[in-house]
């Protein structure tokens, strides 16, 4: 029984420890953490049901906001770009949401990407703002005023990430299971019902897509300040399906999920995808479609349904799991 | 005829195609008056409900409630004014349980949106569960709405109703789906508990029996007209309603 | 602007509205029938048109005349439509009809990701161009321009025809009607005994069908390259998305709408070129969330 609380708690320690042991993971497991944000905020949307093919517009919202920051004050200070940068990937979220979260299914999806195409093309087309498709360099920040050498200040983005990480990720959790989280729930099931109850479903699902477009702006803060640079490719389509796939990878229910799926996610694409580059799409769909017709819980429903059939009866619900992994 | 005008529906029109549904509905609802609506199917009684509760929009006429001109307004905004509805087709959230479908309700009523507070630990837990005991269904609390019987989701259906604490209930069909043993028993605990609420009902019903034991006014419909409107013991004798509405339904 | 200009602009916008046509209407009548919106749709398109310009390169250089580019377009889309559609659809969709719509949307995607792979394994990443068919039928001069005859007339007539066709074959034939009955009501559809499986079926062959014509014929107009596909999707969404779902003579409409809309802006506003499909669509679901000929549909209850 215990053991089903331990393990995530392990797997805390593991990641955290893992820079130490092998330095050379330290960005790539940055960047995971990161993408594991965006993902978080899939998992809002999916939880009414809905699914984002734009999220991405978010991430690169932010991480050009981050850019911008950075170049307008001499460098830029850490907690400024991702003050900034989740800010106004917010608002971008609540104009964006005020008209989208009038849809649902499809149109939703495909409203969305159309979205973060357009945005696409005015970062690669407006090159004297946006830097066309070379993008924009971040340089290294300062935080809280304090100027750091590379190997510190990288030590400092991964900790500091995953200490967000934590955070964001409890406070999504909660987030989905008060009870405006639930009633978003409802948008999947009945929406007709919530209507009658008194309850606007759009606003509704506005607050969760608010949500949803801050966690991905604060991970798009997050990449870009790690990789020091920002392109067109962050708002690119690839990448808000990216987003999706992991987001139904580690589990679309499960806020554990988000961060499990990306950072297995990201270790396989940074192992494996060299011996299989001309087809790593092709992988990544074959994966795609395993999962939903066969685990559609993800990795974190098949790491449950082991712990249940390890500790028989399965006494413990899914809730406690998620909240001792967080 | 007691108590003042709660609801009043003023000349209401509303066609679908070639079809009517309703052709100058006049009528007025009463507070404390349990109103019944008889009439085969396709008379209109539905759409009647969904006019009333900002579903459908007429093509003409009015909806007035507690004075306010609600005809142009959208069931959510109805709802807030204090009007419920139930359903004929129970309306729940599937993957919730039962009592989560009450918590949620509570929380609608109260605006209480609560972002760090988890759904079971709302203050409302106390009343939603008497509330699921007034409806007999304490035993299923805990369980998906999904899995239950017809007749239990039709209880949580009216039982979310109930929990917006309104002023007029709309109830479509409350006794459909429920085992004909048991129909009696569940409108005598709906009764109940509107008479401990002091709401006033409206609801749609096939039932004669229900309708003679429940209602203190009776309204028949037909091919979106009311034909006959009155007493129970006095519509219900009457030769052309046995005929056409009652006939049909034996 | 000139009139040459505003001419020339007319028949780009035709030309192109012709081909996206045929690919939207083929994912609005999978949609009406299925209720799935086929990402793997933009793959169908891109298929067809890498088949028919390799195919083509081959027959061409072993001699044979040009004018054979017309039989290969029609074989090309029959097969995509038959091997690719009937079997995605069989092995694939048939296991997902019952779930949730986001998943079935990810499944869709899911064939659409394996499908851009297949394409680069198949036929590399160097651009094709195979332009017979077009040369073949030469140049017409019309109001000074002159334009290929391909584009001005075969396509929009083809096109044209597709419509007709597809009009008769839903209100004449059994089959149409059968699939007419589907998208009306599945469930009486079914309760009266009609064989839903396999109007699922031939709705998805056909759909398919449609996707690769379209790509047979804008293989002769342009170089086939990677991504195209991808383009061809979102395009063409945003066709069935403003003519409303499920509208058949609203997409041929909506399809003349954005390709006229985005010829101009090659010519006015050569940077909003990528942006005036989306333009248009958000414009149009602001005003009528249920697409210029959609009808608003409300749930019993």
């Amino acid at each position: 029984m215990a053991l089903r609380k331990i393990i995530p708690v392990l797997l805390v320690a593991l990641v955290a420890a893992l820079p130490l042991l092998a330095p050379f993971t330290q960005v790539m497991l940055t960047l995971a953490l990161a993408k594991g944000l965006a993902v978080l905020g899939i998992i809002v949307l999916l939880h009414a049901g809905q699914v984002s093919f734009g999220h991405a517009l978010f991430f690169a919202v932010a991480a050009y906001t981050a850019a911008f920051v950075g170049k307008s004050f001499a460098g830029g200070e850490l907690v400024a770009m991702m003050v900034a940068g989740t800010l106004v990937a917010a608002v971008t979220g609540l104009f964006v949401g005020l008209f989208v979260v009038r849809y649902r299914h499809i149109f939703f999806g495909m409203l969305n990407l159309a979205f973060s195409m357009i945005f696409f093309s005015f970062l690669e087309k407006f090159y004297h703002i946006t830097g066309g498709s070379d993008g924009l360099q971040v340089l290294r920040p300062s935080v809280l005023g304090i100027e750091m050498e590379r190997t510190g200040f990288e030590m400092l983005l991964f900790y500091g990430s995953l200490v967000i990480c934590l955070a964001a990720g409890w406070a999504t959790w909660a987030f989905l299971r008060s009870p405006i989280g639930n009633m978003m729930q409802t948008i999947k099931t009945n929406e007709i019902r919530l209507e009658y109850l008194g309850v606007s479903a759009r606003a509704t699902l506005l607050a969760g897509y608010v949500v949803s477009a801050a966690l991905c702006g604060l991970g798009g803060v997050l990449m870009a300040v790690a990789q020091g640079i920002v392109t067109p490719e962050y708002a690119w389509w690839i990448r808000s399906g990216e987003f999706v796939f992991i987001a139904i990878l580690g589990g679309a229910n499960s806020v554990a999920g988000a961060f499990v799926g990306s950072l297995v996610y990201e270790i396989v694409r940074t192992y494996a995808a060299a011996f299989a580059a001309d087809v790593w799409q092709m992988v990544l769909g074959v994966f795609l479609l395993a999962i939903i017709l066969f685990a559609s819980d993800g990795l974190v429903g098949m790491y449950n349904a082991l712990m249940d059939r390890l500790g028989g009866k399965g006494g413990m619900r899914t809730d406690d799991a998620r909240e001792a992994a967080e | 005829m007691t108590g003042r005008v709660l609801m009043s529906a003023q000349g209401l029109q509303i066609r679908f195609g070639g079809v009517v549904a309703a052709d100058n509905v006049n009528i007025d609802i009463h507070e404390g008056n349990n109103l019944a609506i008889i009439g085969p199917n396709g008379a209109g009684k539905t759409t009647f409900l969904n006019i009333c509760t900002g579903y459908l929009k007429p093509h003409a006429g009015r909806v007035v409630f507690d004075g306010k001109d609600v005809t142009r307004k959208s069931p959510r905004q109805i709802t807030r004014l204090g009007v419920a509805r139930a359903f004929q087709i129970p309306q729940l959230f599937t993957e919730h349980t039962a009592l989560e479908n009450l918590l949620i309700a509570a929380a609608a009523r109260d605006r209480s949106w609560k972002p760090f507070t988890a759904l079971g630990a709302i203050p409302e837990r106390e009343e939603m569960m008497h509330l699921l005991d007034m409806v007999k269904c304490t035993s299923v609390a805990d369980r998906p709405v999904s899995e239950l019987p017809e007749g239990q989701r039709k209880l949580v259906d009216i039982a979310l109703a109930l929990a917006l604490k309104p002023k007029l209930l709309f109830m479509d069909e409350p006794t459909s789906g429920v085992a004909s043993s048991e129909k009696f028993e569940v409108l005598d605990i709906v009764a109940k508990a509107l008479a401990e609420a002091q709401v006033t009902a409206v609801f749609v019903e096939h039932d004669i029996g229900i309708v003679e034991r429940f209602a203190d006014e009776v309204a028949v419909w037909n091919r979106g007209e009311i034909l006959f409107r009155g007493e129970p013991g006095e519509i219900l004798s009457h030769p052309d309603v046995i005929r056409d509405v009652i006939g049909e339904e034996v | 602007m000139n009139t040459q200009l505003f001419a020339l602009a007319i028949f780009d916008g035709v030309a192109y509205a012709a081909l996206v046509f045929l690919v939207a209407v083929g994912l609005t009548l999978i949609f009406g029938v299925l209720q799935i919106l086929n990402v793997a749709h933009g793959s169908f398109y891109a298929i067809g048109a890498y088949a028919t310009a390799s195919l083509g390169g081959m027959v061409f250089a072993a001699g044979f005349s040009p004018y054979l580019a017309f039989p290969l377009m029609l074989i090309v889309a029959v097969l995509v439509g038959i091997a690719l559609g009937g079997l995605i659809e069989q092995f694939l969709l048939k296991r997902i009809y019952v779930k949730e719509g986001a998943l079935q949307l990810l499944v869709t995607f899911a064939v659409f990701m394996i499908l851009e792979d297949v394409q680069r394994l198949v036929w590399g990443v160097q651009p094709y161009f195979e332009s017979s068919a077009l040369q073949a039928l030469g140049n017409i001069k019309v109001l000074g321009i002159t334009y290929t005859v391909y584009q001005l007339i075969v396509l929009p007539c083809i096109a044209l025809a597709v419509l007709i066709c597809l009009r008769l074959f839903l209100r004449r034939t059994l089959s149409g009607k059968l699939i007419l009955a589907v998208t009306e009501d599945r469930e009486a559809a079914t309760s009266i005994g009609i064989d839903a499986d396999r109007v699922y079926l031939l709705t998805f062959i056909v759909g398919a069908a449609l996707a690769a014509f379209g790509g047979a014929l804008a293989s002769a107009t342009t170089s086939v390259v990677p991504g195209m596909g991808a383009d061809m999707i979102v395009l063409s969404f945003a066709v069935v998305a403003t003519a409303g779902l499920g509208q058949i003579e609203g997409a041929a409409l909506t399809a003349l709408l954005i390709g006229l809309g985005r010829s101009f802006a090659v010519y006015l506003m050569p940077e909003l070129q990528v942006l005036v499909p989306y333009l248009i669509m958000l414009l149009v679901l602001l005003v009528r969330p249920q697409g210029l000929f959609g009808i608003a549909q409300a749930r019993k209850i």
